[in-house]
């Protein structure tokens, strides 16, 4: 009975360990969590926005938080780096460690945590007033560095990080906004990438991009699991089965159902499950 | 069926084309002070315009010639003053209001800078009178330049607000979310992304308060030479212009006809000035 009662994904954790670690989606060892979330629960204002979600995201993995419009995937993205606390009138509770430690403790500065956790957003948004190379320093300019070597070393690795270089290193000083919107948003990962996060959260990388900039940037998903731990929301069924290690259903504020994504798509244990994923509703 | 009633349609054809005059003419009727205004100045001041007007000081009375070049000048250390204290404060203000405050004390602010800027400017030259002129015994620059200053507050408060709230959201997120703190992502990147419509905002109040008369009367006073401190009397072109258009002398209506053709081109310059500034690539909207 109470085991019933129980949200899935504190089944998940319990009874799930060893089927997390049947597929490891990183050669052999069982997935190190880089984020342990805790019985979270976000409101705005008197509306519930997040409900009682526990769940470990694995290091070095990609996952992809799908559900339909509404069900508080963004909100639960933007708790992972505390985003979602520009919103005015938010309140959160529960507990999100990021490597062991307690991202929401009354010590920590949110933007320490926002820069070991980055973020790339749906819209793709270069600076208009900086070029394509001040784009990508920005970060580290304003936390204070100022070696030019430094800086152009960052730069070039963090363009070929977001497979970009070769298409951009001629146009350093040309404005971001002259990049077509694909450029753009890989533009805004190399960004993302030259703080050096340990983290990556997107949210909704491609939805406003055409089909061979999306293939672009699923490939360059894909690539970067190898260092970053990748935290993805996505519209998209196909692309969560294409790029992610992990899924996670969320409906109505609830982690519905959480695990290794082929046997989300192919075997889902709930029954919204399978309806989302069918198309049945959302 | 539906399709009939011809009368009525040539009606409505009528009409619209009645509205579309009446909107015509009232256009027209805007523009037409301004060509007016500049067409009467440009006779009645052109002859005057020459380089004595720019470099001279005005001549004694009765005597010919002479210029206005200690008002040009004061008039310019006035609207330096005047920026060093409105500006600033204008524009740190306008920040306060766009990106932090509740929205109780916003609305509350942005009311009371409506009623400012809706405040007869003599009434600040007044304010000032009394507490800076009186207090310290004597007219002088600063107590001018306080007067212009205090009026380009609300100005700049607001236009600096707005073009802030223009800036897109996720410029500020994008920033946020690189671990850029607050006041570093509003400094570097929201008012980065904003300086043509601030730089635009501030640039119209100084025309604004650059042609103001009023607050000068009782706290610059006037100058008929330069001036020499800051604590001391000044003249301006505004006031000049006040004061020799009300003089008994043609020669000095002549120069009064003369100043207020460079003041207003003056201010016509400034405002072509923003044009260009707010044309071109990532032009704020403003």
């Amino acid at each position: 009975m109470e085991n019933l009662l129980m949200p899935t994904s504190e089944r998940i954790a319990e009874g799930g360990v060893e089927q997390l670690a049947e597929v490891p989606p990183n050669g052999g060892t069982a997935p190190a969590s880089t984020f342990q979330v805790k019985n979270m629960s976000i409101w705005y204002g008197e509306k519930r926005a997040i409900q009682d979600v526990t769940m470990d995201i694995a290091t070095n993995a990609v996952t992809a938080i799908i559900g339909p419009s509404g069900c508080g995937k963004s909100t639960f993205l933007r708790a992972l780096n505390r985003m979602h606390e520009l919103t005015p009138r938010t309140r959160m509770e529960g507990t999100v460690l990021l490597n062991g430690e307690d991202l929401y403790s009354s010590t920590v500065d949110p933007t320490v945590v926002r820069r070991r956790v980055g973020m790339v957003f749906q819209k793709s948004n270069p600076f208009p007033t900086m070029t394509i190379g001040e784009n990508v320093v920005i970060g580290l300019r304003l936390n204070g560095v100022h070696d030019q070597k430094f800086l152009n070393e960052r730069l070039e690795k963090s363009l070929r990080m977001a497979a970009l270089w070769d298409e951009v290193k001629d146009d350093l000083n040309k404005p971001g906004t002259s990049l077509s919107g694909g450029q753009q948003q890989r533009l805004c990962i190399a960004r993302t990438l030259a703080v050096e996060p340990d983290v990556v959260l997107m949210d909704e990388p491609c939805s406003a991009l055409d089909p061979i900039a999306t293939a672009k940037i699923e490939e360059l998903i894909s690539e970067l699991k190898t260092k970053y731990t990748i935290v993805t929301v996505t519209h998209n069924m196909q692309q969560a089965g294409r790029i992610s290690d992990f899924t996670a259903f969320f409906y109505l504020g609830r982690l519905v159902e959480f695990g290794v994504t082929t046997s989300i798509f192919t075997n889902p244990k709930e029954r919204q499950t399978e309806d989302y994923i069918t198309g049945r509703f959302g | 069926m539906r399709f009939e009633g011809k009368h009525n349609h040539t009606f409505r054809k009528f009409k619209s084309a009645m509205a579309c005059t009446i909107a015509f003419v009232s256009a027209i009727l805007v523009i037409l002070p301004l060509g007016l205004v500049f067409f009467y100045l440009l006779i009645n001041g052109i002859g005057s315009v020459n380089w004595d007007f720019f470099t001279k000081l005005p001549a004694p009375v009765g005597a010919v010639g002479g210029g206005m070049a200690n008002a040009i000048v004061g008039t310019l250390i006035l609207l330096a003053i005047a920026g060093v204290i409105g500006i600033p404060i204008g524009v740190l203000g306008g920040v306060y209001l766009a990106e932090y405050g509740s929205a109780r004390i916003n609305s509350m602010l942005r009311f009371l800078a409506d009623v400012l800027n809706g405040v007869p400017s003599i009434t600040w030259g007044v304010v000032v009178y009394g507490l800076i002129v009186l207090r310290f015994k004597s007219f002088s620059a600063l107590a001018g330049g306080l007067a212009l200053g205090l009026i380009m507050i609300p100005l700049i408060l607001r236009t600096t607000e707005e073009v802030i709230l223009l800036v897109p959201n996720g410029y500020r997120e994008a920033s946020l979310a690189l671990g850029v703190s607050r006041w570093q992502t509003i400094v570097h990147i929201v008012m980065k992304t904003a300086s043509k419509g601030i730089i635009t905002g501030i640039l119209l109040a100084l025309a604004r308060v650059g042609g103001e008369t009023a607050p000068l009367l009782f706290t610059a006073f006037g100058n008929r030479f330069w001036n020499h401190s800051l604590t001391e009397p000044i003249a301006a072109l505004p006031l000049q212009v006040f004061t020799y258009a009300i003089s008994p002398y043609d020669d000095w209506h002549r120069q009064a006809w003369a100043g207020a053709l460079v003041l207003v081109t003056g201010v016509f310059c400034v405002n072509v000035l923003v044009r260009i500034l707010t044309r071109g690539r990532g032009a704020s909207p403003v």
